[in-house]
């Protein structure tokens, strides 16, 4: 027969100041302190985490409100014609045009940014990882350069989109510049600045990730390290790296400010990829004309919807990419 | 083994983990205000079974129990964790004061409970370091950061931590594994001087340890399915000079584990 | 020859690195340099203190941007900040696995949606709402708070994303140790989860801020663009968010293709001001998260 105890039992130096508001382990008591202030937590709990779980439910809520609307509205406008229809340009009404053209002119875009953007990128990347750790603990100039490299392309990505439009504008568009006023060449050189600190981020990642004896197993084979960067560590880093490019086009596709003023707005296309004197209207720029200037509220929807679901794809090509690509290195 | 006043019992628990069994079919009894050291090889449950007590395997997902534990004869599961928790204290293998000062650290679990009383809070606290044995070296300044103590002194802040919200079970993971020899000493010598007042549980892999330091021990053994069972309990000097099982015996003379 | 090949081989690379340098360098100095004949003209706290925005005449004063991006960030940190961070703890504490499945690619997709369809949702659905919502005279619906409104939701992502990462961080131990001590979750999550992820959480909040005050068209969709001093409509204060506003960002975007010689330094130089402005609120991040980090030693 084991023995009950009652909220007694002594304790060393003093009568126990928290007994009062302790678990009393013994049947027949009314609600002691300790249980009401428990019973006070718990019902604090419940409430709070209630209102925690209203915050999920409302993140996710505004997601479909704001998808969800610019889609259905959007599904109202959009079918083939609309896609493979130009855009009828200038101030026409809104029952008139496409946009098709501004799909041609959002591909080439993408296209020569990354042409440009990607292997710089790459480049850098591979230097900044696999060159510049051998300079490391000694002086130099190498060293100093190579954490200014840093420090600039982390400024380079804080600095806000409006700003890189601007030095475009100044680069290339504006009078006092180099003429290329606004055209494909000018908005993808702009852009791919945009986009450069995101690819080298990403590339750097996934190259030091790579374990150090793929490396070490290929040098000792006799292997330059270029060869070694070129054979081995790239192919490992692919998904990380496909991944950055990937958000690069993402990039692309969703910013605005930086085309506004330098790709111009005019809705015809450039007549191949490499019309590169051309200016365009990307996907994302259609949608701010068509309702800043043409209101054409119900075509605008229809382009966002396209807009939308291209990023949606775009996401999901990401994941899908890198999650192929890893198993496969894996060798599953 | 069975004794007259029982403050912890368990009836065929039994713990899981998903589709692992981590514990089989364990009955027990532990005596009040006694030190019970458990003792077993690496990766036996000792620290599951341990935390089945304050209920800390709760946390785990995918745990499941089988079987009874009661605490003076409620049934653990039965009742509410947080409320059982406060009868139950826990000190852990690794150190792991607040990034608080000394005295909030030993003032939390008082506050948690309700208390804000600045001067009955600043009494417990005072008492609770110099039970921890920890007051007269810190006492000049209980705003420090109780990171900034030594590691026998963190682990000494943690059991005033504990003792704080004055509990009747302490729970002890191997409380001086991560310590030096002088930390360790200090702290066997603390757990003596506690036992008078507190029903303490200590998992140790220290045979030594737990020869000198406790009155009773359990030993605990990995099955073929790697499922801890109870081998034997009973007093420590017996356990450790007269072992019934064999098992038992390989294990303190060391021909395994 | 391989050597040699090699060699080329490396000042490729390290030219592509040096790319960024030279692309941050051209950036800053085609900015100042377009800039500084405003500067000169005008003076540079003239331009900062004054309140009227004429450059055709030559009133350079961007008081009123400067307001106008500054309230709507505080609009959106007031708006979004909370819900970030209840969000944020909801993922990282709260929320069972299958959930936070769903619920953290949702957030994820958000930061993803253009910033012009944000704006196209606004137009479309937060102004006349606005409108129709505060039927104060001279509210139109654009203004500081569909800004805000906006802002506050692309900001979001950013935030959670981040903050959730803090609070993931902080070690298992002192949850542990909380909940031994007989803590409930939520207690544990208020004393010990949240104060010791708290750099994280405001490196995120800043973050946040930076974001915000360079977001451009979104803003420009929405926000009225008036070149006015954002006041109140009437004697509420409150009604000082309903009123239209110019960012610094959309003073740029707005003007940018017809401005010319002074006028188009003047928007250089308010490029300028923005930098500043965003150097700061990240320096600031840095020493808040330096000091939360040496507090804990």
């Amino acid at each position: 027969m084991s023995n009950r105890t009652t909220a007694s039992t002594a304790k060393p130096e003093g009568a126990p100041l928290l007994r009062q508001l302790h678990l009393a382990v013994s049947t027949g008591e009314t609600a002691s302190p300790t249980q009401v202030n428990l019973a006070r937590r718990q019902l604090s709990q419940k409430l709070f985490f209630g209102l925690l779980w209203l915050a999920g439910l409302l993140a996710v809520g505004i997601l479909l409100a704001v998808v969800g609307y610019v889609v259905l509205q959007g599904a109202k406008v959009v079918n083939l014609e609309f896609l493979t229809t130009p855009p009828a340009g200038g101030l026409a009404t809104s029952d008139v045009g496409g946009m098709s053209t501004t799909v041609v002119s959002t591909v080439y875009l993408v296209f020569w940014t990354i042409v440009i953007a990607g292997p710089l990128g790459i480049l850098a990347a591979v230097y900044l990882v696999e060159y510049a750790e051998e300079m490391e603990g000694t002086t130099g100039a190498i060293p100093v350069l190579v954490s200014v490299v840093r420090f600039a392309v982390e400024i380079l990505a804080g600095v806000p989109s409006i700003i890189f439009g601007l030095f475009g504008y100044a680069l290339f568009v504006s009078a006092k510049s180099l003429g290329w006023s606004f055209s494909l060449r000018s908005a993808a050189v702009t852009g791919a600045c945009l986009v450069l600190p995101v690819i080298i981020r990403a590339s750097e990642e996934a190259i030091k990730a790579v374990p150090r004896s793929y490396r070490a197993a290929s040098l000792a084979l006799g292997a330059t390290k270029w060869q070694t960067a070129w054979k081995v560590v790239l192919p490992a880093a692919a998904p990380g790296i496909i991944t950055g490019i990937v958000l690069s086009v993402g990039r692309v596709v969703s910013e605005t400010a930086v085309f506004f003023v330098t790709f111009g707005g005019t809705v015809r296309a450039p007549d191949t990829v490499f019309d590169l004197s051309s200016p365009g209207r990307s996907m994302a720029l259609h949608v701010y004309y068509l309702a800043m200037e043409t209101r054409a509220f119900d075509k605008a929807m229809g382009t966002g919807a396209v807009l939308i679901l291209t990023i949606i794809l775009i996401n999901l090509i990401i994941n899908v990419v890198s999650r192929r690509l890893t198993s496969k290195l894996e060798g599953r | 083994m069975e004794f007259e006043d029982v403050k912890l019992e368990t009836k065929g628990y039994s713990l899981y983990y998903g589709d692992f069994q981590a514990l089989r079919d364990i009955s027990i009894q532990i005596p009040r205000n006694r030190i019970t050291a458990i003792i077993g090889p690496s990766g036996c449950g000792k620290s599951s079974f341990l935390r089945t007590f304050n209920r800390m395997n709760d946390l785990i997902s995918g745990s499941r129990v089988a079987g009874d534990v009661y605490i003076d004869d409620k049934n653990v599961f039965a009742m509410d964790a947080v409320e059982l928790r406060q009868s139950v204290g826990m000190v852990f293998q690794r150190p792991n004061p607040f990034p608080k000062s000394i005295f909030d650290n030993a003032a939390y679990g008082p506050r948690s409970l309700g208390m804000r009383d600045r001067s009955k809070l600043a009494e417990i606290v005072e008492r609770s370091l110099r039970d921890a044995a920890l007051w007269d070296e810190v006492k000049d300044d209980l705003n420090k950061s109780g990171l900034a103590l030594s590691g026998g002194q963190q682990q000494r802040l943690c059991i005033a931590r504990a003792l704080a919200v004055e509990p009747d079970v302490i729970l002890m993971d191997e409380p001086a594994s991560a310590l030096d020899p002088v930390a360790t000493l200090k702290i066997e010598e603390l757990i003596q001087t506690l036992k008078q007042n507190y029903t303490i549980i200590i998992v140790t892999h220290n045979m030594q340890q737990a020869a000198r330091a406790s009155d009773y021990t359990a030993f605990l053994m990995m099955a073929e399915d790697r499922a801890g069972y109870l081998v034997e309990h009973g007093p420590t000097d017996q356990i450790f000079t007269n072992p019934q099982d064999e098992l038992t015996e390989r294990y303190i003379t060391g021909r395994f584990g | 020859m391989r050597k040699i090949i090699d060699r080329a081989i490396r000042y490729v690379l390290l030219a592509s690195a040096l790319v960024s340098i030279f692309v941050v360098f051209l950036i800053l100095l085609f900015t100042l340099r377009e800039a500084l004949p405003a500067f000169r003209e005008y003076g540079v706290l003239p331009m900062l203190t004054g309140t009227v925005w004429r450059p055709q005449q030559d009133q350079l004063g961007i008081l009123s941007m400067i307001a106008g991006s500054v309230l709507v960030t505080i609009g959106a940190v007031a708006l979004g900040v909370p819900l970030a961070l209840a969000g944020a703890i909801f993922l990282a504490e709260v929320a069972p696995h299958v959930v936070r499945e769903v619920v953290r690619p949702a957030v994820e997709l958000l930061a993803g949606i253009p910033s012009v369809v944000y704006g196209l949702f606004g137009m479309v659905v937060l102004v006349p709402g606005m409108r129709r919502l505060f039927r104060v005279p001279g509210n139109t619906g654009f203004g500081l708070l569909s800004a805000s409104m906006v802002l506050g939701v692309m900001v979001l992502p950013t935030i959670t994303n981040i903050a959730e990462d803090a609070i993931r961080a902080v070690p298992r131990g002192y949850k542990q140790g909380s909940l031994a001590l007989g803590a409930t979750h939520w207690q544990t999550i208020v004393r010990v989860t949240l104060p010791a992820a708290r750099s994280g959480i405001i490196a995120a909040v800043i973050l946040g801020v930076g974001r915000a005050l360079g977001e451009t068209m979104a803003m420009i969709m929405v926000i009225g663009n008036s070149i006015r001093m954002p006041q109140p409509l009437n004697s509420n204060p409150l009604t000082l968010f309903l009123s239209q506003a110019r960012t610094l960002t959309g003073n740029i975007a707005v003007e940018i293709k017809y401005a010319t010689g002074i006028h188009e330094d003047a928007l250089f130089a308010t490029g300028v001001v923005l930098f500043v402005l965003i150097m700061i609120v990240n320096a600031t991040a840095r020493i808040l998260i330096q000091q939360g980090t040496r507090g804990e030693k």
